[in-house]
């Protein structure tokens, strides 16, 4: 740093101060506060990636939605789909407030997306053969979810922990949803029982991604920052162990397996000992490369680009009564 | 007409073999016309022109859906069969909706490449809705007490509709000439197969004859005048008289649209009815 510090760099240098110990007395930040540019661009990162993914995810899922079995399924499901477009919905209203003093829109978002510059979760670039992976999606993924998102619900920004505690209510329904499904599987037939299990394995791998690569040790200076903004409290790992120690022996009660021979409960370390994933595949996934990122991203970007002209009639309808 | 029973129950009803047919006939009717559009409402899901509206679109398909449900129970009560059977095992053949509600949304799969038609989605949705609005008042005069009881709870659910379909007609009509383009397009192709859906079918003079729902005339006559006030509100030129598909849907005829999607709906079920889904 500078010895002979500009003015208002000492005014930015207080100000930050001052926001530092704001949030250190647990007190939260609203969207019209002064916030550092790295906080709110640590935000936009966080806040718009989890807005993208929510409404990415509710892809999969809505493969299943017209083939949902049983009438309360179909009315169960596609409730549950629902609730994800409005988590969209919900944090996208969050990202745009931030982005606004920078002059952007959600149409920059949503061009983000389509372009590849804004990333969505890894299990959203994954396929979704079966009925069983509608279960397991809600069940696990969905469970991976609640996870995470509780860690944040004591967020330093304001706006993005009311939204979270909406959405974190609504994904213990979902969770249960996924549950219900999962269950009545796996007391089922034999097929149902299989493609359950096939469905498990095949997501496997993609639930331990979910939580992103352990930092053994060295946390990076992303993570290192957003625990110090109290945007987030817990490690990737840290999350993971509670995902493992939460649904791992559910999935052995129920009489399945996951693809990994060699897992582990340490007691002594409290901890489960799993075979890493393949990170290299996970970096590649999220890049767009899975095996379903360029059907999903071609679905969202065709459908948006189509009804562009609807779009324009409200715009233009605004314009004349308004 | 002279002297008209009323039904309190399932078990009254079964007591009347004729009265019984009628009521299933129309029941099915019903159920079958919410269950189709509520299916084709489920496509779009993820698919509408923004997220706010992806959300109520899926949240007014999921209360048809639901309408059709409570249809397909009171089926079920009457021992026709069980409900998700009759929603999913019925060969097209045996469905008695209207062509209006089965036609695709557009090119495509829901999935693969869905050239979907947002002003025919909103136009179908908007003139069911209108005659959907006039059954569920004449169902609350129906001599079916169940009928009745159920068609008061969902015309609450359903103005709600209607106002969300009315803002984006009124929209749609007086905004961009491509956007009004669209809509009259639009508007015709829902024209010409609209004026089934006041057809009660071929067992029409029973249904009306046991004061279960009233004649088709009168049906249509209502819907028409206010579904004209609704266009002349909104700018729109006055289609006359709706026509029909060659197809007559409530006597079990029916388009390929139709069987390609009880295919789809069905499909997981199909995998094994017997097992628990
Ligand atoms: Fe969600
Ligand atoms: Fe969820």
């Amino acid at each position: 740093m500078n010895t002979q510090l500009e003015h208002s760099d000492l005014t930015e240098d207080a100000k930050m101060e001052a926001f530092l110990a704001k949030i250190d007395r647990g007190e939260k930040i609203e969207a019209d506060d002064w916030m550092p540019d790295d906080y709110r661009n640590q935000l936009i990162k966080l806040i718009s990636m989890h807005g993208i993914s929510e409404i990415m995810g509710a892809l999969p899922e809505k493969e299943w939605v017209p083939k949902a079995p049983t009438l309360r399924r179909k009315l169960a499901i596609m409730a549950k789909v629902q609730d994800e477009m409005g988590h969209g919905q919900l944090l996208l209203r969050v990202a745009e407030d931030l982005i606004a003093p920078l002059g952007k829109t959600r149409e920059d978002i949503m061009q983000d997306l389509f372009a590849g510059r804004l990333k969505f979760h890894n299990v959203f670039h994954m396929e979704a053969p079966t009925w069983a992976d509608a279960g397991v999606i809600g069940w696990l993924v969905d469970g991976a979810a609640i996870i995470t998102q509780s860690m944040s619900l004591d967020t330093s920004y304001a706006p993005y922990a009311r939204a979270l505690h909406r959405i974190c209510a609504e994904e213990k329904f979902h969770a249960q949803h996924g549950e219900s499904i999962v269950l009545e599987l796996a007391e089922g037939t034999e097929e149902q029982r299989q493609m359950l299990q096939e469905s498990i394995t095949r997501w496997w791998p993609s639930l331990l991604m979910f939580f992103g690569p352990p930092e053994n040790g060295n946390i990076t200076s992303n993570q290192a920052s957003n625990m110090r903004y109290k945007i987030r409290s817990q490690t990737n790992e840290e999350l993971r162990q509670i995902f493992l120690k939460k649904y791992l022996p559910r999935i052995f009660h129920l009489g399945f397996t996951v693809p990994d021979e060699t897992i582990y409960f340490d007691e002594a370390e409290d901890k489960w000992i799993y075979q890493q994933p393949d990170w290299e595949e996970f970096k590649q996934i999220v890049k767009g490369k899975g095996p379903r990122s360029a059907h999903r991203l071609h679905l969202r970007e065709m459908s948006y680009e189509e009804t562009k002209w609807v779009r324009d009639a409200i715009l233009s309808y605004g314009r004349q009564v308004g | 007409m002279g002297e008209l029973l009323q039904v309190e129950t399932a078990q009254e009803a079964l007591k009347n073999q004729e009265y019984t047919q009628a009521l299933v006939d129309l029941l099915f009717q019903l159920a079958d016309d919410d269950f189709i559009l509520a299916y084709r409402g489920s496509e779009w899901l993820g698919l509408a022109p923004h997220i706010e509206e992806d959300v109520a679109f899926s949240s007014m398909a999921q209360d048809m859906m639901g309408h059709a449900v409570m249809y397909y129970e009171m089926l079920e009560e009457l021992g026709v069969g069980k409900a998700d059977d009759l929603a999913q095992l019925r060969e097209a053949s045996a469905f008695r909706n209207a062509i209006l509600v089965e036609r695709q949304n557009g090119a495509g799969g829901y999935n693969d490449d869905p050239h979907y038609d947002w002003a025919y989605a909103i136009v179908r949705s908007y003139v069911y809705g209108l005659h959907k609005k006039v059954r569920l008042e004449s169902l609350l005069k129906s001599s079916y007490s169940p009928l009745t009881l159920i068609s008061r709870k969902m015309l609450t659910e359903h103005r709600y509709h209607l106002m969300h379909w009315q803002v984006w007609l009124k929209q749609l009509a007086n905004s961009t000439p491509d956007a009004r383009a669209r809509l009259e397009a639009a508007i015709a192709k829902v024209w010409s197969d609209a004026g089934e859906l006041s057809d009660l079918g071929p067992n029409a003079a029973s249904i009306t004859g046991f004061g279960l729902i009233e004649a088709e005339a009168t049906l249509r006559e209502v819907w028409l005048k206010e579904t004209q006030a609704i266009f002349e509100a909104a700018n729109l030129s006055w289609p006359g008289e709706p026509g029909a598909a060659k197809e007559r849907g409530r006597a079990g005829e029916h388009t390929a649209d139709l069987i390609q999607a009880l295919a789809t709906l069905s499909e997981v079920y199909r995998i094994d009815p017997a097992a628990s889904w």
